[in-house]
């Protein structure tokens, strides 16, 4: 049973009301430290606002060698405002890599990614949690006994299974092993035993539903917060993914963005770290705005996942 | 299986409500997960064992070599490194990460602090980033002629450090990456354990006259204790796989982790072995003594962390 504590609120889609949990959620989250006068102390301000620095200052160095030249990056002491060199250093990008098609590439596999993350791992999460069926248990610690494994480490045979199915360089090749994951199917199966009463699903059956309406009119519209977390989280995995897709693609047209900087970094004639950073900025942008938009249901979401590990 | 259904009895009635006669639905549901985990994840890994017994070449001859992998392996110093290099790093990075998030957890769990989805946001904005950008701009920050820390030294009086060229100072380098990455994000696992722990036990303590921080080592270090070792299992097995952070700070020579091979750790020692040197036979007996170490060290520290936790 998970509390909700500023959880994600239904902000995603329509803001629809969902049924409410069984346990009524605390108003205010617990567990700190009050002091008597009830303000808290600015040593706590001073650590968190040196970890706020430290948290940003990296991506705003990365704005800042961006958008100079190199000389004025090289400079001691150097440049530590953003310049105006930043088109031209993002033109050279795309001299050097086909930037457009690997974003493209990047785009077309996260999106795909997410939503067969969130279709199929929410089809198995409703079988597991109110499908009764032999080996129901089993089957569920098995998927989630899969999250310890480093399957990182079987990359030689997987890669074998690729070529022999002929999606090297294929965009096939990042989907298809994405398309559905054990700690996707465990946070569906949480979120449709916290949100979907039994009740509602009894009444539907007595209206004649089969198994496949029920999930489809009334299990995936009561956990759609959770299903858009879910798939937040999918596409944000899948658009930072390296080593997989380094293993699989080798020509740059099949790139996605992050093997296209990889490329840039390790090209030997582009040692400027104004069109690296350029490149970054690019690849990094997307991501940002969506955490702009939608930082604190990602922070629920982690805080969310944690109470439910 | 089809059962008979009984109407009027309780099994039936409990049956209907779960969907009625049995029927292979509910396996055509979780089909698609075991389907891709089967395919691209356990028939793989098991794969992996009995390629580690030839002298593989993916263009080539597969020959059997039985066990001659693994005692080249034993005999080959540069695995000795990596296997040094990864433990080092993961030390490095894993050790203060988890101290630093733990604390920056009690801080963050204050009723009323004010700002306190901004702070959430900030310190996760590191793990959205992508280990390719944190690692161009770590090894921009680290560069000896121009870099921003070497500045910062120097301004206070130091000398400037050749970050990549040294053993030590490159690992520390390359762990600084992995830190920054995934302090906030532990961080926000701890503050959700933490908010679960009943108020009731901190105003008795403080009744008790105990001040912050020992509150902090008697009541929260021990409540959140089960979520510190998940923490700590879930860090093992990732840290020990670090790969893209050397290869992106090694620049051009990534792929041996430095010039002479002073930050290579396992998983970028075997991806030059497999894809840069195509030994698919040599680099599987790689990733089964990595997976040997990924297992010994989270055994090990399975026992360290629950001792710890619960001692204090």
């Amino acid at each position: 049973m998970s509390r909700t504590i500023e959880a994600p609120s239904a902000g995603l889609g329509d803001a629809e009301p969902t049924v409410p949990p069984r346990a009524p959620a605390p108003a205010t989250p617990v567990g700190s430290h009050r002091r008597r006068n009830g303000r808290v102390g600015w040593f706590t301000y001073l650590v968190l606002g040196i970890t706020t620095f430290f948290s940003l200052f990296p991506l705003y160095w990365m704005f800042v060698v961006a958008s100079n030249d190199s000389s004025a990056v090289n400079r001691v002491p150097p440049a530590i405002v953003p310049g105006t060199q930043f088109l031209e250093n993002a033109a050279q990008v795309f001299e050097a890599v086909p930037f457009w098609q690997n974003l493209a590439n990047s785009f077309i596999v996260s999106i795909l990614i997410a939503i067969g993350q969130v279709l199929l791992s929410a089809l198995a999460g409703f079988a597991f949690a109110k499908l009764d069926f032999p080996g129901r248990n089993f089957l569920l610690v098995l998927v989630v006994g899969t999250m310890t494994v480093p399957l990182q480490l079987a990359v030689v045979p997987q890669f074998m299974i690729i070529d022999q199915l002929g999606w090297v360089n294929d965009l096939r090749a990042l989907i298809v092993p994405g398309l559905v994951t054990a700690f996707g199917v465990f946070w569906m199966r949480q979120a449709i035993d916290n949100s979907l009463p039994d009740e509602l699903i009894d009444a539907a059956r007595i209206d004649g539903a089969r198994n496949l309406r029920v999930f489809w009119s009334i299990a995936l519209p009561s956990i759609r917060p959770a299903a858009s977390v879910l798939g937040l989280f999918a596409f944000m995995t899948a658009w930072n993914d390296f080593f997989w897709p380094l293993i699989v693609l080798n020509s740059p047209s099949a790139f996605t963005v992050q093997v296209a900087l990889r490329q840039l970094q390790s090209q030997a004639y582009v040692t400027d770290y104004g069109v690296q950073m350029a490149g970054i900025v690019l690849a990094t942008v997307p991501l940002l705005l969506i955490f702009v938009l939608l930082g604190r249901q990602i922070v629920g979401g982690i805080m969310e996942g944690a109470l439910k590990s | 299986m089809a059962t008979p259904v009984l109407a009027a009895t309780a099994t039936a009635r409990a049956t209907r409500r779960r969907g009625g006669r049995r029927s292979l639905t509910p396996y055509l549901y979780i089909a698609p997960f075991f389907l891709v985990f089967g395919v691209f994840g356990a028939f793989p890994l098991a794969y992996t064992a009995f390629i580690s017994l030839f002298d593989w070449n993916p263009i080539g001859d597969q020959v059997f070599i039985g066990f001659d992998n693994y005692v080249a392996l034993v005999a080959d110093p540069r695995f000795w490194n990596a296997s040094w290099n990864t433990v080092v790093i993961w030390v490095l990075s894993t050790v203060p990460q988890l101290a630093v998030a733990l604390v920056l957890a009690a801080v963050l769990n204050q009723a009323l602090l004010k700002f306190r989805t901004g702070f959430r946001m900030a310190v996760l904005v590191p793990n959205i980033t992508s280990v390719l950008a944190v690692g161009i701009i770590f090894t921009q920050l680290f560069g000896r002629d121009y870099g921003m820390i070497n500045s910062v030294i120097e301004a206070l009086g130091g000398d400037r450090i050749d970050w990549v060229a040294g053993t030590f100072s490159s690992q520390f380098a390359v762990s600084t990456m992995v830190m920054w990455r995934w302090t906030g994000y532990n961080a926000l696992i701890y503050l959700a354990a933490m908010q679960s722990i009943p108020r009731a036990l901190y105003e008795s303590a403080e009744i008790d006259g105990a001040g912050a921080i020992r509150r902090f080592f008697t009541i929260t270090i021990p409540q959140v204790r089960p979520t510190i070792i998940f923490t700590v299992i879930v860090s093992t097995i990732g840290g020990l796989q670090i790969f893209a952070e050397p290869l992106v700070f090694g620049g051009q020579a990534g792929v041996t982790g430095g010039q002479s091979r002073q930050f290579q750790t396992l998983a970028l020692f075997l991806y030059e072995q497999g894809f840069r040197n195509l030994e698919f036979g040599y680099a599987s007996a790689i990733a089964w003594a990595l997976f040997l170490i990924i297992v010994v060290l989270t055994i090990i520290n399975l026992a360290l962390s629950s001792r710890i936790a619960s001692e204090k």
